[in-house]
């Protein structure tokens, strides 16, 4: 009995969130898909031409991985962080508080609503690319395993911050001076090998790094890190974030009184 | 069985400001029960602590003998709440609000499309069930509400001020809707200011005043206890000043309108008869104020002058502490 009411519930929470950002697409699944082509175009295409071959692969194959889970990460995070934080702001979160719905089956929902969105938006960016280089898939497992790890624990970060937020500023500082320059840091671009040594030690602090290489392993065969460690940190990091944002919802962290 | 019972329900908030101090409270099944109390008197944080959107400090709640300490979740499919401030997301539509309610109480959009239509439909939406929210007027808003809370056909009904900000045509019809539902089963546990509504709604009532339950009671027994009622005739002709009226507080309020206190054991048609001793004929007659009213006034007031007599006495403030 209660197994079906979970998943009844988990299922409406998924349907709402799936709801939300395709009654927005203007909003949410449009912008992404630009931004990514005049990615392809500027730096893939024209610039790209004039840097030439990149571990082995020209300019536009090498950053195409990257710039794929450069969205992967952007959206499940966005999805979350806003959809999350409007339900605590307009505080209809509370219908789903008052029901008998447990703390997992929410956070489950949502993330996977943020999981969604972010893969949509990843597919949509790899046709785009189709139209610009070859789509080669080296390792299928290792792509498909890294795209939805990542979205997961991406998904589950925007959770946490949108426990967090109380005005939506709080809602645009991570991924404003967090994400983005993580992820501009973390190899979509560049080889770490072109960088001096000390800035190779530092980018291995860099968690993205190891998502976007793993991912580019997958689809071009090469990477700066080892996948199989990535895969399992990756793995760790969302076992972590899960409990937390886990126990600071048991805890009504920001929601309940 | 008791629809709700709360034991020394305690709730001090973070600030350190303690908004319950240990009530405690039973509600039948069946009943049509009011929670009344001035702002900020702790009517919101008990219901808030009922339906887990207030984390208690201490004591004990049981919703239909299920303590919320051991099945929240079981206590939680038994109730429907309907709070005072609008939780929906405005940009969703009426149908998917009641039907997304209904799933996250185990319903499949199957299983509840057929109890949506209907709700809706009674409560008047049904027109408007493709609209976004935020198109709805407030009544409609409020209407949604209800039928969200009534979607999984709960046993327990908590309104917090349902009909704050709504019309009296439309107050009214959703009175009869109240009553109707009640009148079917479901336990209804009401808070608003409209001291009236709850006259006329509730059989048996709870004033709660800064943190504390200070009457208790079926609402007969509380109006019973009225000492005095205060009446407003219009009289035909115009009167200069005040007539003798023997036993009778009376008072000019204007030249045709006089106000008249009647107490316990009075009747006033004594009233009637010493006015048309005087050659004056009565038009109409009015309660100068809601009996519920006149009691609630006098019973909060009265809280109020202890704790300020308390406070002016230090021996008494010692005693509290």
């Amino acid at each position: 009995m209660r197994v079906r009411l979970y998943w009844v519930a988990f299922s409406t929470i998924v349907t709402k969130e799936v709801r939300r950002f395709t009654r927005i697409w203007v909003q949410t699944l449009l912008p992404p898909a630009i931004t990514m082509a005049l990615y392809f175009v500027i730096f893939g295409n024209l610039i790209g031409s004039r840097i030439g071959e990149m571990d082995g692969y020209n300019y536009m194959q090498f950053i195409m991985p990257g710039l794929i889970m450069m969205s992967v990460i952007t959206n499940s995070y966005t999805n979350v962080v806003s959809s999350f934080f409007s339900s605590k702001f307009q505080r209809s979160i509370e219908e789903i508080l008052v029901s008998p719905v447990p703390s997992w089956v929410i956070l489950s929902g949502y993330v996977l609503g943020g999981v969604t969105r972010g893969l949509m938006v990843g597919f949509m960016v790899t046709l785009l690319a189709l139209f610009f280089t070859e789509v080669t898939v080296h390792n299928i497992f290792v792509t498909m395993t890294v795209v939805v790890l990542t979205a997961i624990l991406f998904a589950i970060g925007g959770f946490i911050n949108a426990l967090f937020a109380r005005k939506f500023d709080d809602i645009a500082i991570v991924p404003t001076f967090v994400l983005t320059p993580l992820t501009y840091l973390g190899g979509v671009f560049y080889s770490i090998h072109l960088l001096p040594e000390f800035w190779q030690g530092l980018s291995l602090l860099n968690p993205i790094l190891y998502m976007v290489n793993t991912f580019r392993y997958g689809i071009l065969g090469i990477s700066d890190i080892n996948h199989w460690a990535a895969l399992g940190a990756i793995c760790l990091f969302i076992a972590v974030f899960f409990s937390l944002a886990l126990w600071l919802l048991e805890r009504g962290r920001g929601i309940r009184q | 069985m008791k629809a709700l019972s709360l034991q020394n329900l305690e709730k001090t908030y973070a600030n350190g400001h303690q908004a319950l101090k240990g009530i405690s409270l039973d509600v039948e099944e069946g009943d049509f029960f009011a929670l009344l109390g001035p702002n900020g008197a702790g009517k919101s944080t008990t219901l808030g602590i009922v339906c887990s959107l207030v984390r208690k400090t201490a004591g004990k709640a049981h919703i239909f003998g299920i303590d919320i300490d051991k099945d929240f979740a079981r206590a939680k499919q038994m109730m429907g709440v309907v709070p005072q401030e609008f939780n929906f997301s405005v940009f969703e539509k009426v149908e998917d609000i009641v039907l997304t309610s209904a799933g996250y109480q185990g319903m499949t959009e199957k299983e509840a499309r057929p109890r949506t239509e209907r709700l809706l439909r009674d409560l008047g939406l049904w027109d408007k069930r493709d609209q976004q929210a935020r198109m709805l007027s407030g009544g409609m808003k409020r209407r949604l509400m209800i039928a969200r809370a009534l979607v999984h056909n709960p046993k327990l009904l908590i309104l917090d001020e349902p009909t704050a900000g709504v019309d009296i045509e439309l107050r009214r019809s959703m009175w009869t809707f109240m009553q109707e539902i009640n009148r079917q089963g479901t336990t209804i546990i009401l808070t608003t200011h409209y001291l009236e509504e709850a006259e006329s709604l509730c059989r048996n009532i709870a004033i709660i005043d800064q943190g504390e339950i200070i009457k208790n009671t079926s609402m007969k027994g509380l109006l019973s206890e009225l000492n005095s009622e205060t009446f407003l005739l219009d009289l035909q002709g115009e009167l200069q000043e005040a007539p003798e009226l023997p036993g009778f507080n009376c008072r000019l309020l204007d030249a045709t309108t006089l106000e008249v206190e009647v107490r316990k054991g009075q009747n006033i048609s004594q009233v009637f008869s010493a006015l048309k001793g005087q050659n004056q004929e009565v038009i109409s007659l009015r309660n100068k104020a809601n009996r519920l009213e006149e009691l609630f006034v006098s019973l909060v007031e009265k809280t109020a002058a202890s704790e300020f007599k308390a406070d002016a006495n230090p021996a008494a403030k010692v005693d509290r502490v």
